[in-house]
């Protein structure tokens, strides 16, 4: 009885496991019908091609390229704000900072993921925005600018605290080696720890890009509703995601290809991060026997 | 001036730099707070809590949006904690080192990274339309359980790598099965790590607008959800609604809106820190 039991125990867990393999499939398989689908009717090539977005207008033009300037803009400037003041971060808390300043101040930086997407938004539209426009008179209220830097804030934490984690696993005697040769702590930290820490610093960088990829709320409402293939930050643009809460906020029929466009749309989004996950998850492995 | 005092100098202005960069992270998250606070807490009343939405923004309230908000919370959880913590046991104490679990492992990896939006398409296609759940908070709830999984399920698995492998001797000793050694001495011993990250998992679907926008939640319900299957509208998404009016009312109403979110949100984090930190000293 009591191995029953034991077993029955055992397979009910592994089912649950494996509900995360089926989400997977699931999202593929989603994802991949009705964008067969939709290339049915429009031509992969145009797709790729095409400068123009156009599917809920009378003329319509089905190219993607808008929608992707749109969402690496947002996520190019995320990053340049992000990377440089998240890394330093990091390597002020960990060669730095005094012990118990670091464990203060991380859950704090931390907090600042932990906001909800659709805050940031507004503090974007209704305060960065009009904090820019006072310098760049040519600011358009909706741009990828602002949504770009609040979205970096938003992303600090992920690279602080995991490019933190990297330092700080590194064995300490290779610190002590540099000090020992006379190093400087600036010397230390930028010739031998941050080295012996790069895969785990670039997995964290790779993971903040994939997040600023995938943002949606901060850019659907700061940045506009345009997709246009443009690299000026001050106009309204439209990333991949806020394209597809424009069109589940509206009314569009189930089975039209308005619909599926939404699916086309986050098929490429879904590739793109799944890539940068891929690479990080690789790199972490190899990271891992590193050290262990 | 010579080499030596050079390198000082550089060493001591990155750590004012580095000081600086630390700063700026909290200063402008005290921005960003006080902000919000001076636009919307005029407007937080009873009134505000206990009101229907309404075309005036003066007349407006949240009371559907908290109600929908708080019924997403239970369902997620009810639905979400189990399968993640069982998932997370299976990882941790179950399976064996085959391609199975390596399989496993990267697939959950990569489940944290799709974006939010993506899951609202699952959700979408899956519980929505297959399973003809409608714009349910059920399907709402499904959808968040599915992309909070991998966050229970990792903080499972750290809490249970982190309990000492003495206990789990001592409990086959003492002639405990497995799954009697798992209920009786793992679990207890591990339940605070596995409570901060479900959690923390939980705030983050409280916050999350997205897929449920993808799913097809509403920014305007007249009445409170009744059951699993009434249509139903949360706090993010009134916020969303009530930032994309143009009047000025509505962005107060917003910023009310936020400083009730965010306090939810603020109040889950404190209490899984809260927990990480009892539960981290028992083992130190």
């Amino acid at each position: 009885m009591q191995k029953i039991k034991e077993l029955v125990i055992e397979r009910s867990l592994l089912v649950s496991s494996l509900i995360t393999i089926g989400v997977t499939v699931g999202i593929i398989l989603v994802l991949s019908v009705e964008a067969v689908q939709f290339f049915r009717e429009v031509s992969i090539i145009d797709f790729f091609t095409d400068s123009q977005w156009t599917p809920l207008f009378t003329e319509k033009h089905f190219g993607i390229l808008p929608l992707l300037t749109g969402t690496l803009l947002t996520s190019i400037i995320a990053i340049a704000v992000a990377l440089p003041i998240g890394l330093s971060i990091s390597i002020y808390l960990s060669e730095y900072a005094p012990k118990s300043f670091r464990k203060t101040v991380k859950p704090l930086l931390e907090l600042l993921a932990a906001v909800p997407t659709v805050v940031y938004g507004f503090f974007a539209l209704v305060v960065v925005t009009p904090f820019l426009q006072q310098f760049i008179p040519g600011l358009s209220g909706f741009n990828s600018l602002s949504a770009g830097i609040v979205m970096g804030i938003m992303i600090i934490p992920f690279i602080s605290s995991l490019s933190e984690d990297a330092l700080h696993a590194v064995p300490s005697s290779l610190r002590e080696a540099s000090f020992g040769m006379g190093a400087t702590k600036l010397q230390t930290a930028f010739k031998v720890m941050v080295p012996a820490a790069s895969s785990g610093i670039i997995v964290s960088i790779i993971l903040a890009i994939s997040r600023a990829i995938g943002e949606t709320m901060i850019v659907a409402i700061a940045a506009g509703q345009q997709p246009r293939l443009t690299l000026d930050p001050t106009v309204p643009i439209e990333t991949i995601t806020a394209y597809i809460v424009q069109v589940c906020l509206g009314d569009v029929q189930h089975g039209s290809l308005e619909y599926r466009t939404i699916f086309a749309a986050g098929i490429t989004l879904f590739v793109f991060t799944f890539l940068l996950n891929t690479i990080s998850f690789g790199i972490r492995k190899k990271y891992q026997e590193k050290y262990e | 001036m010579n080499n030596i005092k050079k390198n000082r100098l550089k060493d001591q202005a990155f750590k004012f730099w580095g000081i600086f960069c630390t700063l700026i992270g909290l200063v402008l998250l005290v921005i960003f707070i006080g902000d919000i606070l001076i636009s919307g807490l005029g407007r937080i009343n009873w009134d505000f809590i206990t009101s229907l939405p309404s075309r005036k923004a003066e007349n407006s309230g949240i009371l559907t949006a908290l109600m929908g908000s708080i019924w997403i919370l239970l369902l997620t959880t009810v639905i979400a904690f189990p399968i993640g913590v069982g998932a997370g046991i299976y990882l941790e104490e179950y399976a064996k080192k085959n391609r199975l679990s390596a399989l496993l492992e990267i697939n959950i990896s990569n489940l944290a990274g799709v974006p939010s939006i993506i899951y609202g398409l699952l959700g979408l296609e899956v519980f929505v339309r297959i399973m003809s759940l409608g714009p349910s908070v059920l399907a709402g709830s499904l959808t968040l359980s599915l992309l909070i999984l991998p966050i229970v399920i990792v903080a499972t698995r750290e809490a249970i790598k982190a309990v000492p492998k003495s206990i789990k001797d001592a409990s086959y000793a003492l002639g405990a099965s497995k799954w009697q050694t798992i209920w009786h001495q793992l679990l207890p011993a591990s339940g605070g790590g596995i409570l901060t990250g479900v959690i923390l998992a939980l705030s983050r679907a409280v916050g999350e607008t997205a897929p449920l926008i993808v799913v097809g939640a509403l920014a305007y319900v007249p009445f409170s959800p009744s059951s699993p299957m009434d249509e139903f509208s949360v706090l993010p998404i009134q916020i969303f609604n009530w930032i994309s009016r143009p009047q000025a009312g509505f962005i107060e109403n917003a910023a009310a809106a936020i400083i009730i979110l965010l306090l939810i949100t603020f109040i889950m984090n404190g209490i899984a820190v809260y927990f990480r930190n009892k539960w981290q000293k028992k083992w130190k």
